[in-house]
């Protein structure tokens, strides 16, 4: 199957501008637009940049623009989306080089709800119990690949960088729900901001763009409930 | 001007094994750095599924002992016997380490850590299929990688992220250091340290089909070896048996923990014919043997190279329960639902037993005598204890990387109190910067991407689950090619920033030399044992074989010496399941 992808590009060492390159590709209908990518840059156009490490859907190095939607571009196939794809980085963080963005700005955020268990009691010799249904408290949450593709999804981090968007709402609340953790508070004061949970507008974007199907908002709202009532 | 980092403990490599050695290290000193090609995150480790093995005997009784002796006779009594012994006693205390950091382990209904079957792990040596895995669903690997990290975060480890190690500084036997290449900016770096520690992962890219990541394409392991570390027992490299078919994403041995069964094109339950007690459980290297002579005989599906993973009959629950990523990759990838079809696997490539030889203290050793190179230390897929023999068992991988991920971490430690700073050598990123400059100046007309799949197909056809005199002596032929034209390589990108051509072509070069030892290393062993099967020496033979290869190169010869195996506790018996 012969499909036309077009890709954003952009060098910061050489160009002035982002422009857009097309180029024609063969694939297979069952082929990845990561195989397409792979594909131009291994022969058609050796100097175009993008990550990748895992090639399916794991370690969320490939979080992209595809026709218009975030998604993994080792997630997608080719016969999702027809014969012409569209391919730009994620929106809102710098751009390094064609598809890479600059992601340190959105670790920083992951790091600052202080994504680890936080229980200072000495540990008993074997495990912490934790019941089953304590442990599917928080199920959902756990699965989150740091991709980015909720973040930059965003319409309020688009308009403002500063908000700590929804990937880092996700971690803190896999940690303020397991039963182990006892540092719910320390997390919430630093959600409790104007550029922390409140700035979710509840626009579902986030939600839509999860490749680990997350129910992002349902998160962020169970984070909201959970600071209304320990200010109660 | 390079830029030169000075830091007690370099360690190379942020998967699971580097993260937990760096863990180690930061108790004694905020002087560490952890340099990786990618972000922490997006390491390896965070793809494993299945579980992490450890006798706790939360679901039924179980023993350390019980444990080592799978993993010996897993191992094809190829393994160290003392460093098996570590590995499974200590197991116990890393699972509830990992618990006590906060890892989401699924959970029994009292409360403690859930475990599941796993292929060759037994009760009371070989009776049955014993429930030894600790997991958390399929993602047991995501949620240990992450678990480390954030455990990292917590005590303010230093990260180079992006940090492609092109060098090891090594002189007199004394380690110094490494040279990394900045992807973001295409600038050198020089780390200069008193002990470095390689946790680079493995290399199934050589292969064409592989459940391995694109970045596993053995750095450290071709590093060392250029820095004329030997590389020990690099002929064994485990086929997995279930492989998405073409596309090689694994399948975990979960699957078949659950109760998943494997069939032929008649249907049949062929395990049976092979294994009669552990069925679909027998240990990789047999299931994987046993699927090619499947195909071999005509029994694919549609007389075709795949077979089927039937798990139709463990209902929907089980299923989207217990194996959640697995069957969302089936559906994504196959656009088939698991819960009525039946899945088409082949076997994939899928780990390297052999690597960079260390003791059980993570020190990297250069000789048959077990002599070590000061200050330098290598731990995970990436080395060679030998814990894992001719064979790897499922779920020892994950206990391999936090045991001596640990035990290096902390000799580490204790080296880093009574060692200075060895000079660096001179002109130190020297030959780093030619080989990257010959790449990028280069004008021959050789492409990266064809060779590299050249690569691939040959040692597939040649080198992996059959081989023969003829085969690997005709892959050698063609290695000696494709080596002549890596040459002559030619990339296109002559950018600094974020130049993946480089980093490609610097990648092939490593698979090359790393296909190169596992072919030489399999010529010279004529019998067969776990994942190295010779049809021309179709027994094992432990009067001549029952030792470790260490493969030098020097001066671009190969030699091989051999070393004994430590046998403490189980002698050698045939491998029956
Ligand atoms: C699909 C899959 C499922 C698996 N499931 C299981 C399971 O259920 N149980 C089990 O026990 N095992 C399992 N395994 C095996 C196990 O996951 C791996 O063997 C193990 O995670 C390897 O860990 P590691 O820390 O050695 O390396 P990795 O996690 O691969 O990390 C390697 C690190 O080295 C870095 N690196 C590499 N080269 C360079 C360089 N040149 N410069 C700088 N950094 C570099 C990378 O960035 C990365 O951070 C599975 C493997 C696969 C592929
Ligand atoms: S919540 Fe989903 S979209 Fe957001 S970072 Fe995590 S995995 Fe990616
Ligand atoms: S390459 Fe790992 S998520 Fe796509």
């Amino acid at each position: 199957m012969r499909v036309m992808v077009k890709i954003k590009r952009f060098n910061p060492g050489r160009d002035r501008e982002p422009y857009w390159a097309e180029y024609e590709v063969d694939v297979e209908p069952v082929d990845r637009v990561l195989d397409a990518l792979e594909y131009v840059k291994w022969h058609l156009d050796g100097t175009l940049a993008f990550r990748r490490s895992c090639a399916h859907g794991i370690c969320g190095s490939d979080a992209m623009l595809i026709n218009g939607r975030n998604r993994l571009a080792c997630k997608v196939l080719v016969k999702e989306l027809g014969a012409r794809i569209t391919v730009e980085p994620l929106r809102g963080f710098p751009v390094i080089k064609d598809l890479v963005v600059d992601m340190e700005g959105f670790f920083a955020k992951y790091r600052a709800i202080k994504p680890y268990l936080i229980h200072d009691e000495p540990p008993p010799e074997t495990e912490w119990r934790q019941s089953p249904e304590e442990r599917a408290r928080f199920d959902d949450t756990t699965k989150c690949i740091l991709c980015a593709a909720c973040t930059t999804s965003c319409p309020s981090f688009w308009a403002n960088g500063a908000y700590i968007g929804p990937a880092a709402i996700v971690n803190a609340h896999r940690f303020i729900f397991d039963s182990r953790d006892r540092g719910a508070a320390e997390r919430l004061a630093v959600l409790n901001t104007g550029l922390g949970v409140w700035r979710c507008r509840t626009i579902f974007n986030c939600v839509e763009a999860c490749p680990r199907g997350i129910d992002v908002t349902r998160a962020i709202a169970e984070v909201k409930r959970a600071l209304l009532f320990s200010s109660l | 001007m390079t830029t030169v980092h000075r830091y007690d403990a370099v360690i190379v490599g942020a998967g699971g094994a580097g993260l937990r050695a760096a863990l180690e290290v930061a108790r004694v000193t905020p002087r560490i750095a952890v340099v990786s090609k990618l972000y922490p995150i997006r390491s390896h480790t965070g793809t494993a599924q299945g579980g992490i093995g450890a006798a706790l005997g939360n679901m039924e009784e179980d023993h350390w002992e019980w444990h080592m002796f799978d993993t010996v006779k897993g191992s094809d009594y190829l393994a160290d016997q003392d460093a098996v012994e570590i590995m499974c006693q200590e197991a116990i205390a890393c699972v509830y380490e990992l618990e006590h950091w906060g890892l989401p382990f699924d959970r029994t209904p009292e409360g403690k850590i859930a475990q599941r079957r796993f292929g060759g792990h037994t009760r009371n040596f070989g009776e049955a299929p014993v429930r030894r895995a600790c997991h958390a669903a399929d993602r047991t690997g995501h949620m240990i990688l992450q678990t480390l990290y954030q455990q990292c975060i917590k005590h303010e480890v230093t990260f180079f992220n992006e940090f492609h190690v092109v060098d090891l500084l090594l002189e007199d036997n004394v380690c110094r250091g490494v040279v990394a290449l900045s992807l973001a900016d295409g600038e050198l770096h020089v780390f200069h340290a008193k002990a470095v520690l390689f946790a680079t992962g493995g290399f199934g890219r050589m292969y064409k089909v592989t459940s391995n990541a694109r970045s596993l394409t053995g750095d450290g392991v071709a590093i060392a070896l250029r820095r004329g570390i030997p590389l020990e027992d690099m002929e064994f490299f485990q086929f997995h048996p279930t492989g998405i078919y073409k596309l090689g994403i694994l399948i975990s041995e979960a699957a078949r923990g659950e109760g998943g069964i494997l069939r032929n094109r008649q249907g049949e339950r062929f395990m049976e014919r092979y294994a009669p007690t552990l069925l679909d459980l027998a240990p990789r290297d047999i299931i994987s043997r046993c699927m090619y002579t499947e195909i071999r005989e005509g029994r694919g599906i549609d007389g075709k190279d795949y077979l089927h993973l039937d798990l139709t009959h463990l209902g929907r629950e089980v299923i989207e329960k217990k194996l959640p990523d697995v069957t969302d990759f089936v559906r994504t990838y196959l656009g088939i639902d698991p819960i009525r079809e039946p899945i088409p696997v082949q076997p994939t490539a899928h780990y390297a037993m052999g690597g960079i030889p260390t003791d059980v203290r993570g020190r990297v050793i250069r000789d048959e005598k077990n002599t070590p190179v000061l200050g330098f230390y290598a731990a995970g897929e990436c080395a060679c204890v030998s814990v894992h023999g001719a064979n790897r068992l499922g779920t020892n991988s994950l206990v391999d990387i936090l045991v001596f991920g640990k035990l290096a971490g902390r000799d580490m430690a204790e080296y880093l109190r009574g060692a200075d700073f060895a000079p660096l050598p001179k002109d130190a990123d020297g030959p780093a910067r030619e080989e990257c400059e010959r790449l990028l100046t280069s004008n021959g007309s050789e492409s990266v991407a064809r060779l590299r799949e050249t690569l691939q197909r040959e040692m597939m056809d040649k080198a992996s689950v059959f081989r023969t005199q003829e085969g690997l002596e005709a892959m050698l032929t063609t290695l000696k090619e494709l080596k002549d034209r890596y040459r002559r390589v030619r990339i296109q990108d002559k950018g600094k920033i974020f130049n993946m051509d480089l980093q490609e072509a610097l990648e092939l070069g490593y698979l090359l030399d790393l296909a190169e030892v596992t072919v030489v290393s399999a010529l010279a062993r004529r019998e067969s044992r776990g994942a190295h099967y010779r049809e021309d020496f179709p027994k094992r033979d432990d009067a001549e074989w029952l030792k470790h290869t260490l493969a030098y190169r020097l001066d671009g010869e190969f030699e091989l010496r051999y070393k004994p195996v430590v046998i403490t506790r189980f002698q050698p018996l045939e491998r029956k399941y």
